[in-house]
């Protein structure tokens, strides 16, 4: 049967109001969470809870990873080096690399799926059993009481998790490069002290991970607060919230890339 | 009666959730100290009404006056104030599931006052006390029966000794012996603290034993507004068929469809 050309046309602008509509709403929700996180300051116990089990719990998933990722790096740059002679540049190579790119953005799309996922189930959940619409009625904000800690947890675990994780893969390539495939010491050292600037490499990479830590929280809560109360409407928040986090750390990384490195050298 | 002791006045509200109409011009008055049950069919609008009164949802005409403010008029710090007067009794609890027994009594004193640990404990053991679930302070949610919630629920909602009780279907998935109980404590609860109750429910037997007054909502109006003992003796076809439980009459049995025997033979 021909579709009705009409019937099309609806479809589309429905998908695309729906969407703006959602985007709107992500907007006015950010701005909300934003204007009450001062008050939050002041309350920081709740903070400090939420950050256990974001960023501590995550500890382990977070160091294990850079561990690995750093020997790859090794295993991989020395290959490559040993064409050119220069092996000893490995731990430039491998700092670098953690630094500037793998260290913010393999921990936020880890604290994506090890954290924000149980936010956003978290805050659903407590939609669904109506324990947000309980303290509103005490007259306690959910957005100051829930929300805005861990969105904030978010923002500080990110960068404290990429910077371990960073150093867990620049042990792991040293593992490799020095210990086991015999790279001189000092010059693993060395070189990498020589060549690693604070400003361009490693501010700019905390700075990535804070703002990879503001969209992974404001995604995962925002999920949860406007979660379908139901199980299934859960389970797609928690979805989303993993899809969402990821497309946006990896879409964020190339502007930021850009804008930070472009230019350079 | 004089205004002052109207406590609650809803005034030709409309309300509607996108294109279906819940409320139509509905005009409802609560006197301070009463017990008002609020009956009707599932989609009512019941629960509706109750989330006008606390503010959680917004008419789109009429006004809904609580202590002689208009509620959807407030601004969040002015209804937060008025909040802080009245307490809400979720269908199922909506204990905090992170919260222990009684850190979930205690929620509304450590947000809300500046009480020491030592005073808010005291006040906690004795809200739970009044409730029979002292004993069961250091359980979590996840250990309480749905009685045991409900009741727990009960003594976080009276924390802040408000001045209106809002219940949300209390009775829903108890057994008979923790229905009793509820009921009672509404009735008590209502009494010593002085408080004005509205209780949305379902279950007519509890209902007719503790409510002052009976409203029974039907196409988003007041259907009826009578006492207890009009109710068990009226005649009118829609409130008998609640009062005896029958499963068809003025609200039908099958939900709106073509015919039957058409539908079945349909290819």
């Amino acid at each position: 049967m021909k579709a009705d050309p009409i019937e099309l046309l609806t479809s589309l602008g429905h998908a695309v109001t729906s969407r703006l509509d959602r985007l709107g709403l992500a907007a006015r929700f950010s701005v909300a969470v934003f204007r009450v996180l001062g008050a939050v300051f002041l309350r920081f116990g709740l903070i400090i809870r939420e950050l256990y089990f974001s960023g501590v719990r995550s500890l382990s998933i977070v160091i294990v990873s850079g561990l690995f990722v750093g020997m790859v790096l090794a295993v991989q740059g020395y290959e490559v080096l040993q064409r050119y002679g220069s092996t000893e540049a490995l731990g430039v190579i491998v700092a670098l690399s953690l630094v500037r790119e793998l260290g913010p953005v393999v921990t936020a799309l880890l604290f994506a799926g090890r954290a924000s996922s149980a936010v956003t189930a978290e805050i659903g959940l407590m939609r669904a059993t109506d324990q947000l619409a309980a303290m509103d009625m005490m007259a306690v904000d959910p957005l100051a009481r829930v929300i805005a800690p861990r969105f904030l947890a978010a923002i500080f675990s990110v960068p404290l998790l990429a910077a371990l994780f960073s150093a867990a893969g620049v042990c792991g390539a040293w593992i490799i490069g020095v210990k086991l495939i015999g790279i001189d010491d000092g010059a693993f050292w060395s070189q990498m002290q020589a060549s690693v600037d604070v400003r361009i490499d490693i501010i700019n990479g905390v700075l990535k991970s804070i703002v990879f830590g503001i969209a992974v929280g404001l995604i995962s809560v925002f999920e949860g607060y406007f979660a379908v109360p139901t199980a299934e409407g859960v389970s797609t928040a928690t979805t989303r919230t993993v899809v969402t986090s990821s497309l946006a750390v990896l879409l964020l990384d190339l502007v930021l890339t850009v804008m930070m490195f472009r230019g350079l050298n | 009666m004089s205004e002052h002791q109207d406590i609650i006045r809803i005034e030709n509200v409309r309300f509607a959730y996108g294109e279906r109409p819940i409320l139509d011009d509905l005009s409802l008055t609560i006197r301070r100290g009463e017990i008002v049950a609020v009956m009707g069919a599932s989609g009512g609008g019941k629960t509706t009404l109750l989330g006008l009164i606390g503010g959680r949802l917004t008419p789109s005409a009429g006004k809904v006056f609580v202590e002689d403010q208009n509620v959807p008029d407030l601004s969040k710090s002015a209804l937060y104030a008025l909040r802080r007067r009245i307490g809400m009794l979720f269908q199922f609890g909506a204990l905090f599931t992170d919260l222990s027994v009684f850190e979930n009594v205690a929620f509304p004193y450590r947000e809300q006052t500046d009480l020491s640990d030592d005073m808010i404990r005291t006040l906690v053991l004795m809200k739970l006390e009044a409730v029979g679930l002292r004993g069961a302070a250091y359980l979590m949610p996840s250990e309480l029966s749905g009685g045991m919630a409900r009741r727990v629920a009960l003594a976080r909602a009276v924390t802040l000794d408000p001045s209106i009780m809002l219940y949300d279907e209390p009775f829903t998935g108890l057994d008979p012996i923790s229905v009793g109980i509820i009921g009672r404590l509404i009735k008590r609860l209502n009494v010593a603290l002085g408080m004005t109750s509205v209780i949305v429910t379902h279950d007519l037997n509890e209902t007719l034993r503790l409510a002052d007054r009976v409203v029974v909502l039907s196409a988003g109006k007041v259907y009826c507004d009578l006492a207890p003992d009009e109710i068990r003796i009226s005649t009118d076809p829609f409130i008998r068929q609640f009062a005896d439980g029958l499963p068809d009459g003025p609200v039908p049995f099958h939900y709106p469809a073509r015919d039957y025997v058409g539908d079945l033979l349909a290819s």
